[in-house]
């Protein structure tokens, strides 16, 4: 069952490709894009200036899988508020190509609608017909494997499926860029782990360029192609590391161990640096 | 041997599978009790306390505190008040129409006030401690200008009914607005909901438990101001619940002043209890504000 539901979404986001390869995938077309070039936040008022990101570049190619990690005060959510266009820098230019969806930390579902409610709300506001958007969320809750429960209400659902149901929310907007605010940080271990599974997954089969934020080195490390480590207050890139080994991976495997070992060993310094002030 | 491909298949097998046996695990199975077993465990408990009042209103009656042609014991009441149905009902009939008058235009201004106010800055720094401020004003002190705007006619008791409820409405959907979580409104924005689409499909909902409560609150107001006003705008040949109290008081009948009494007490007990008691319980149960395991 499961199968056949799967072969039936091959049609939602992007088209199945390698990334890196040519055709029409979204690294040909440059769709899912994102350019994050010497950005300033700052909050406040010019008196009491707070400054949450200072001059920061990141670049995501196409299809790519980006952690981005940092402690308490680097700006995480700065970041993702900027590329969602929830936000204005106050200084330099961020550039998404084509659309960018968010999820928060929290599924931020609205209780007064069932799961498939929830998930239609972005096709109604696009303003897909009643027909073509009742199919698609069908879809999408396969997609998650909540199909069965389409007609249970947030509140009657597991955190784990909640943060699923918000996954195919997000999703269902045919977003080419998923930004992702520590979605798997109030779950279980468990959990956790399969739906790492879960967005790999998704993320390949979709062709999305993800960027994720999360103070997990190791689910970052588990995750992406790439982690990049923010400074705190302001938040800053000072370090990029690019993750060689070779999927699937495990959050438990040595090869992710020692390279967030590596990786922790550079953010506890930069937390230190700020005690010594 | 596997292929890539089909390696990949049975990843997604597995995981499908594990996903299936952790929602299997975390749905919690809670049968729900039947309806009737529902029913009479919120009925029992309120039957007792009628009876509980019933008996000591009749102990009083045989202490002989008052004489019993001025405070009669409850079988003389109940006996009156079957006697009068007709009339009663008939006067019910007149008071409940006002007050549905009175209470949907009052829902009306109140709906419209409360939004402006709760979106509009400028409105709610002029108007918010107003309509709180108005909330406490007693309604029966609104009658004497209301008589002279209004003569009396149906439409002093309106002007009252509305005053009285209008700032309820307003202050319910307020703070429903007021208290929505920012995650709520920020989510709408990332979904496509700007400008009255967000108004129609997050800021309403999420505030409707609190205008439900406000609502509520409001129909009690409307309930006291109504037949506060039926007993001072006394409107020649038009028979309703307060000209029947007011006429029972004249013509000295205690039995029957005590059965209007009771008239107007279940009529305003039943409308909040089963009308906005019903609609608000079945708001918190879909929204998930209800502990089940508390309350089953």
């Amino acid at each position: 069952m499961t199968v056949a539901a799967r072969a039936m979404i091959s049609d939602v986001g992007a088209p199945v490709e390698p990334s890196g390869a040519g055709g029409t995938g979204p690294a040909a077309t440059g769709r899912g894009r994102v350019r994050i070039a010497e950005v300033s936040k700052v909050y406040g008022d010019a008196a009491n200036p707070v400054r949450a990101l200072d001059r920061l570049t990141l670049d995501a190619e196409p299809g790519g899988f980006v952690c981005v990690v940092g402690a308490s005060g680097c700006g995480k959510s700065t970041l993702l508020n900027l590329v969602a266009g929830l936000d204005r820098p106050s200084a330099g230019v961020v550039d998404v190509e084509g659309r960018a969806t968010l999820m928060f930390q929290e599924p931020a579902l609205f209780p007064w609608l069932t799961a498939a409610r929830n998930v239609e709300l972005p096709l109604r506001l696009d303003g897909l017909a009643r027909t073509e958007r009742r199919a698609r969320v069908d879809e999408l809750l396969a997609m998650v494997h909540l199909h069965e429960f389409a007609l249970k209400r947030p509140h009657e659902l597991s955190g784990g499926m909640r943060q699923r149901v918000a996954l195919a929310r997000a999703l269902g907007q045919r977003a080419d860029v998923l930004l992702m605010d520590e979605p798997f940080g109030a779950l279980d271990a468990m959990t956790r782990d399969v739906l790492h599974d879960e967005v790999e997954r998704i993320w390949r089969d979709a062709g999305l360029t993800v960027l994720f934020v999360t103070h997990n080195v190791r689910e970052a490390v588990r995750l992406g192609d790439r982690v990049v480590l923010l400074s705190s207050r302001p938040g800053r890139v000072i370090a990029e590391f690019p993750v060689e080994i070779e999927r699937p991976r495990r959050i438990d495997s040595p090869a992710v161990a020692t390279l967030a070992a590596t990786i922790t060993d550079q953010l506890r310094a930069e937390v230190t640096r700020h005690g010594e002030s | 041997m596997a292929s890539p491909e089909t390696g990949a298949r049975t990843q997604a097998a597995r995981i499908d599978a594990e996903l299936a046996g952790l929602d299997a695990l975390e749905i919690e199975l809670r049968p729900r009790r039947s309806l009737a077993a529902r029913v009479w465990s919120q009925v029992w408990p309120k039957v007792l306390a009628v009876g509980i009042f019933i008996g000591f209103w009749q102990v009083v009656v045989w202490s002989g505190w008052k004489p019993e042609f001025l405070l009669p014991g409850p079988a003389k009441v109940f006996s009156t008040l079957f006697d009068n149905f007709g009339d009663l009902i008939g006067a019910a009939g007149t008071t409940l129409g006002r007050a549905a008058q009175g209470f949907g235009l009052a829902i009306v201004i109140g709906s419209i006030l409360g939004a402006l106010v709760a979106r509009v800055r400028v409105l709610r720094a002029a108007f918010g401690s107003l309509i709180t401020g108005l909330q406490t004003m007693p309604s029966i002190a609104w009658f004497p200008l209301a008589i002279l705007l209004f003569k009396l006619t149906n439409g002093a008791i309106l002007f009252v009914v509305v005053l009285g409820a209008a700032p309820s409405i307003a202050n319910g959907l307020i703070s429903g607005i007021d208290t929505i979580p920012p995650l709520w409104l920020r989510a709408g924005r990332v979904l496509g909901a700007r400008g009255v689409t967000a108004f129609r499909h997050v800021i309403l909902p999420a505030a409707l438990p609190a205008f439900v409560a406000g609502l509520k609150q409001g129909w009690a107001f409307a309930w006291r101001s109504l037949l506060a006003g039926e007993l001072l705008v006394l409107i020649p040949g038009k028979t309703s619940l307060g000209e029947q109290l007011d006429n029972a008081r004249q013509t000295f009948q205690p039995p029957l002043l005590i059965a209007v009494m009771i008239v107007i007490l279940v009529i305003g007990v039943l409308v909040d209890e089963l009308l906005f008691g019903t609609v608000e319980r079945a708001i918190r149960r879909r929204y998930g504000l209800i502990d089940e395991a508390a309350t089953a």
